[in-house]
């Protein structure tokens, strides 16, 4: 069986940050009723993380579950365990409506480091960007330019940012310009 | 002349010399210097020619006012025009040249219009050139292009990078002066997060040109102190070089930074565009001196009396060494006051005014200059530079009483608040009859959201032009916006200022009240676009009662400088001459930005390779690598063929469709939409969604499906295939995925919220690919892993298993009429999976084919196209698909509308197939059937051309129609005119051109 590769193929970039493909993540969307008791159990059952509060996020790319909306959530596993993952989800939550779906391969994860991370987001993203606003534990759905992304901080200086596989390609190309060396704005302390 | 002075200067270094050219001319400055300083000091006082009659002009501001002093800076592809000299700051090597003249700046040809300036009045262009209308392509626009404008346009692309910058904060105070100071430590104390901007490279305002005693220390040394506490406050950014351009609703404000404009060849981007949110908006924008209009106030030498002081008091540099002042206020004194202690000559003060008995005339006298008042300027004599004015009584006509020799004249008629950033978002003014000015009405801000001013004019902005109460009012500013964002601001007196009292100005609009027409002639109140006393007086004799329209029909503050010098004396003119009060003509609207910016910042990071998103499917290298000749396809960028070497784009596609039509091909079909629902209530809600009936799919079959939308008209169609028994993947258009997504999300969350349906698109999950033609089960059964049989996968139906080891569903479905698989494998195993096709196809002569050859196959099987044979007017019946639209549902979207006598009529235009009588000859796409004449005693048309090939498996031309009572003319002869002397004749047939009972699919 052949490997199966990222919208990036493993792509880097160094410029005022550091850009980098976070390789293959598995990655399930869960929707349900997050006020119910048994969809609340069968996903701290199945993913070792209960549901998040409002825009929050508990883990992060290698293992962990995101709001993103009021009735959906994305869980963050290795790419080989997404379908068993999925199926568990699935059989959980049985006799409840709800859905499951694995989107390991639909999206991109790009993992951004360096101290001018936050002012490299604040080019594309109308999110206030305030440490004090914007920390750890927060998962932020926005756009960065002209797409949608979603990030979040995985430390203090690393985001982890989501986009669509289509415009993986896309999203490189605007930090390669946004990110040139000699950029930065100096904004976020 | 125009010098530097021995000393002086507080902006420049005088140990770091620094090389410019102007026009070509090598030049010296230092660092620190604005570009029109460095002019200055090399005595370079012509900086351009006017853009009507091209008059010399010369620099009369020392900031943002400027109107005269326009370059083009940078050359090649750092070329910019209409860059003003006063906010360039000067850099080594930089390269300017002035505009609007040919053949040079010296000698103008152009400036014969100032001759004929009589045959030029207000409203010239309306008036002139009316007719002949040929006369507009021949002869007026031609001549007008060559005569207007202003910069040339660069010819090259810009090599410069910019971008966008998204801020938030509690507090954004604007201009860094000593208000802008003052608030943003009051607000910053407080414990708000402030932004303070400035437009300058330098914080302080015109404390630093105009020092004061602030709590017994000097204004320096309170900057400083200032400067410093802000600096260590964490919830502080000072950030210079940046301008705020514009006020929008909900606290919405757009900042211009000019990173990398005093740099040669910067690393960083030239200009970056702020996008800020701020609770509170505090403008303390400052005040921006007004002209005198007396005639030739345009002459390069006239001065405003504080851009005067600014050159000598910041760059060290003397305007003249003999500089008349001519004013209304006590403010000018200050200039001749600061020239002769720099040791200059000012042979005269005139004053406007009966008396002038204030604390700076006293001053002045003191240092015995000659002061004389109820005295203006008749005329100022010189051409390309002052060389002498000649006083008047101001009330009289003009008349001559001496004549006094200078190089330099400064002027001040009074200072304007810049309310600009306060009125853009609807900030209401108030005429302060006293000051003779506009300032803002505080009771009437631009509110937000909860109908709470957000905006908050401080200091001289507020129309407080002394100093002392400037303080006052900017510490009670920030108070205000820190506790209207929620945060305890402090209490306590604000710092003391001493600064010289001064006494009322005397409103002058006219310079001798009592001037004729030729004096008025000359008297200009707009220098950009050189509009004088006397074409305002015309407008209101012509009946131009609103100053909008007065604005329109001479011009006055179109230019560039948006009026900045020009508005208030414009106006104050025209109601004079309407005889009405000011506050009753009103003034122009203030728009955004305040200062012209870059297109570049507007469009910020996006151009080149991220001008706009494109999507790319997994297998998107390889085809790149394989001959793509790429088509957009929505966002997506699709192969339209594959191109071999030598061949053209038509063989290609020839080639591909023999191919698949004998052997098999391979589509990429990956960027159709796939849109999963489920739930309990997924049936139901697909047979609303669809027009044909969806509930009743069995599992494991695919079904063709059509949507409309509430008016009855097709707008999306594909395959949807149940994969349980309450979970349904429905297949969209590859334009269609989020829009159909967005659709459905909208009906389950606004009408049908009670339904238990879950939608995702997952769209990209998948790649896809059509394995296509008679060998296509070979090549899938060498691949292995699922039984593809006839008796194990039917036509319509799927399953999900897989393929050389890659999990796949496998859909039996066929957009071509070939027996067809579509194959949808996890994203990120699409290359590696068409990589195994391929091999796999090798034997069977497997060839990959692109979207043309898709199109062409499919319009031989009659199969529409949304957006060929749709267009938003277009039902399923119109197009034969009245199967698919189900009779038993109650109901879904479009039903009704469909029942409509419009969309019921039996001559609506209809799907046709047309055979044209040449078989070789392909009918133009969009081509108009004619039959008859209309009303007009036109050809009258009948439809349209939606879809036309010529058919390599067919070897003929096809093409399908929209016509008129299409389904009743099978065998009509048509006309397609197509040209004036040639038109095409096509028979209607059946759309359905080739294997019409598809057995070739069924296999």
């Amino acid at each position: 069986m052949s490997d199966p590769v990222t919208g990036l193929k493993g792509a880097h970039f160094t410029g005022d940050i550091s850009v980098t493909d976070a390789g293959l993540i598995g990655m399930i969307s869960i929707r349900g009723d997050f006020n119910a008791p048994a969809f609340r159990n069968a996903v701290a059952a199945v993913t070792g993380h209960a549901v998040p509060e409002t825009r929050a996020i508990s883990g992060d790319a290698t293992g962990g579950l995101a709001w993103m909306s009021p009735d959906e959530l994305l869980y963050f596993c290795s790419y080989a365990e997404a379908p068993s993952k999925a199926d568990a989800l699935s059989d959980q939550l049985t006799g409840t409506h709800h859905m499951v779906a694995v989107i390991s391969d639909a999206r991109a994860v790009f993992r951004l480091s360096g101290a001018g991370v936050r002012d490299v987001l604040a080019k594309g993203a109308p999110v206030d960007l305030d440490p004090a606003r914007m920390g750890a534990g927060e998962i932020r759905r926005t756009r960065l330019g002209q797409v949608a992304v979603a990030f979040w901080f995985a430390e203090r200086d690393v985001v982890e940012l989501v986009c669509f596989r289509s415009v993986a390609g896309f999203v490189m190309d605007w930090f390669e310009v946004t990110a040139h060396a000699g950029s930065e704005v100096g904004f976020h302390g | 002349m125009s010098t530097r002075l021995k000393s002086g200067g507080r902006l420049i270094d005088r140990s770091r010399k620094i090389g410019f050219t102007f026009n070509g001319k090598r030049l010296q400055g230092y660092e620190g210097d604005s570009l029109a300083a460095a002019l200055l000091a090399n005595d370079q006082v012509l900086m351009g020619r006017s853009f009507k009659y091209h008059r010399p002009r010369g620099v009369v501001a020392s900031g943002v006012e400027e109107p005269n002093a326009l370059m083009g800076i940078g050359k090649d592809h750092r070329f910019e025009p209409n860059q003003r000299a006063t906010l360039q700051e000067l850099y080594d090597g930089l390269v300017s040249e002035s505009q609007n003249h040919w053949p040079t700046l010296d000698a103008d040809i152009g400036a014969v219009n100032m001759l004929m300036s009589r045959f030029f009045p207000a409203g010239f262009y309306y008036k002139t050139f009316m007719a002949p209308r040929a006369a507009w392509k021949h002869l007026f626009e031609p001549v007008i292009r060559k005569a207007a404008g202003l910069g040339k346009a660069p010819e090259v692309a810009d090599a410069d990078r910019y971008e966008y910058f998204y801020a938030y904060t509690d507090v954004l105070v604007i201009g860094a002066g000593m208000a802008g100071l003052k608030a943003a430590r009051e607000a910053a104390e407080a414990g708000a997060r402030v932004l303070l901007i400035e437009q300058t490279a330098h914080i302080g305002g015109r404390l630093l040109t105009d020092p004061v005693e602030i709590d017994g220390q000097s204004s320096d040394a309170w900057l400083e102190a200032e400067r410093a506490a802000l600096a260590a406050m964490d919830n502080v950014t000072i950030r210079t070089r940046m301008m705020g351009a514009g006020v929008y609703d909900h606290g919405y404000i757009t900042a211009y930074e000019r990173v990398a404009d005093h740099v040669a060849a910067p690393d960083a981007p030239r200009h970056r565009l702020w996008r800020i949110r701020a609770d509170r908006v505090i403008t303390a924008t400052g005040a921006i001196e007004r002209p005198l209009s007396f005639a030739g106030n345009d002459v390069p030498g006239v001065m405003l009396a504080a851009a005067v002081r600014d050159y000598v008091a910041l760059w060290g540099v003397s305007p003249g060494d003999r500089t008349v002042i001519v004013t209304n206020n006590d403010d000018a004194y200050r200039t001749a006051i600061a020239l002769k202690q720099a040791g200059l000559e000012v042979p005269v003060i005139l004053d406007a005014r009966p008396a002038a008995i204030g604390a700076l005339p006293r001053q002045a006298r003191e240092l015995g200059i000659r002061v004389e008042v109820g005295k203006g300027i008749a005329s100022v004599k010189g051409g390309k530079r002052v060389k002498a004015v000649e006083i008047c009584a101001q009330a009289g006509e003009g008349s001559t009483l001496e004549t006094v020799e200078c190089d330099a004249v400064a002027m001040s008629g009074g200072w304007s608040p810049v309310v600009h950033l306060w009125s853009h978002c609807g900030g209401k003014l108030r005429w302060d009859d006293a000051m003779a000015h506009f300032a803002p009405d505080a009771d009437r801000p631009p509110t937000g959201h909860d109908g709470q001013g957000f905006v908050i004019a401080a200091g001289s902005a507020m129309g407080h032009l002394n100093a002392a109460a400037a303080m006052e009012d900017a510490q009670a500013a920030g108070r205000r916006a820190a506790a209207e964002a929620g945060f305890t601001p402090s209490e306590g007196a604000a710092p003391s200022v001493n600064v010289e009292d001064e006494e009322p100005l005397e409103a002058v609009w006219m310079m001798p009240a009592g001037a004729g027409p030729k004096l008025r002639a000359k008297a200009f109140l707009d220098y950009q676009n050189d509009v004088k006393v006397a074409d305002v007086h015309l407008a209101a004799q012509e009946g131009f009662e609103s100053v909008e329209h007065t604005k329109r029909y001479t011009t006055l503050g179109m230019a560039t400088d948006q009026g900045k010098l020009s508005n208030i004396n414009g106006l104050a003119v025209l109601a004079d001459s309407l005889g009405a009060p000011i506050p009753a003509v009103g003034t122009t609207t203030f728009r955004p930005p305040y200062v012209p910016i870059s297109m570049g910042s507007i469009a910020g990071e996006a151009r080149g390779a991220i001008f706009k998103p494109l999507r790319k499917t997994p297998m998107d290298a390889w085809h790149d690598a394989n001959g793509a000749h790429w088509e957009p396809v929505s966002d997506w960028r699709r192969p339209y063929t594959f191109l071999r070497s030598g061949e053209s784009v038509e063989q290609a596609v020839t080639r591909e469709i023999k191919n698949t039509r004998t052997n098999v091909g391979l589509l990429d079909a990956s960027t159709l939409g796939k849109i999963l629902v489920k739930g309990p209530d997924a049936g139901k809600f697909l047979d609303l969604i669809y027009t044909n009936m969806m509930s009743t799919l069995k599992v494991g079959r695919c079904r063709y499906g059509l949507m409309c939308t509430e008016n009855g008209f097709l707008f999306d169609d594909g395959v949807v295939v149940r994969t349980g028994e309450d979970e349904f993947l429905c297949h969209t258009t590859s334009g269609g995925s989020d829009g159909v997504h967005a659709w459905m999300e909208e009906w389950l969350q606004t009408e049908w919220w009670d339904m238990q349906v879950y939608t995702a698109n997952v769209t990209e999950q998948f790649a896809q690919v059509a394995v296509v033609g008679p060998k296509a089960r070979h090549v899938l059964e060498a691949l292995g892993g699922t039984d593809v049989s006839k008796e194990a996968l039917s036509f319509m139906g799927f399953i999900d298993g897989e393929l050389g080891g890659i999990p796949a569903r496998i859909h039996r479905i066929s957009f071509s009429g070939e027996l067809s698989y579509e194959i949808a494998v996890p994203a990120s195993y699409g290359q590696a999976f068409w990589d195994a096709l391929m091999k796999a196809g090798e034997p069977h002569g497997i060839m990959p084919y692109g979207t043309e050859a898709l199109h062409v196959m499919r319009a031989e099987k009659g199969f529409i196209m949304i957006g060929d044979e749709t267009d938003g007017t277009v039902t399923p019946h119109d197009l034969a698909l009245s199967w698919a639209v189900s009779k038993k549902k109650e109901d879904f979207i479009g039903k009704r509308a469909m029942e409509r006598a419009d969309l019921t009529r039996d001559n609506r235009k209809q799907l046709v197939g047309l055979a044209t009588e040449d078989p070789a000859t392909v009918l133009p796409d969009g081509a108009h059937a004619v039959e008859g004449k209309n009303v007009y005693g036109d050809p009258h048309t009948i439809g349209h051309v939606t879809s036309t090939y010529f058919s390599p498996t067919l070897e003929r031309s096809i093409a399908m129609a929209l016509i008129e009572g299409g389904s009743q003319r099978m065998g009509q002869t048509l006309s397609f005119p197509v040209s004036a002397d040639k038109t095409i004749k096509a028979t209607v047939v059946d759309p359905v051109f080739f294997d019409k009972d598809g057995e070739r699919q069924n296999v």
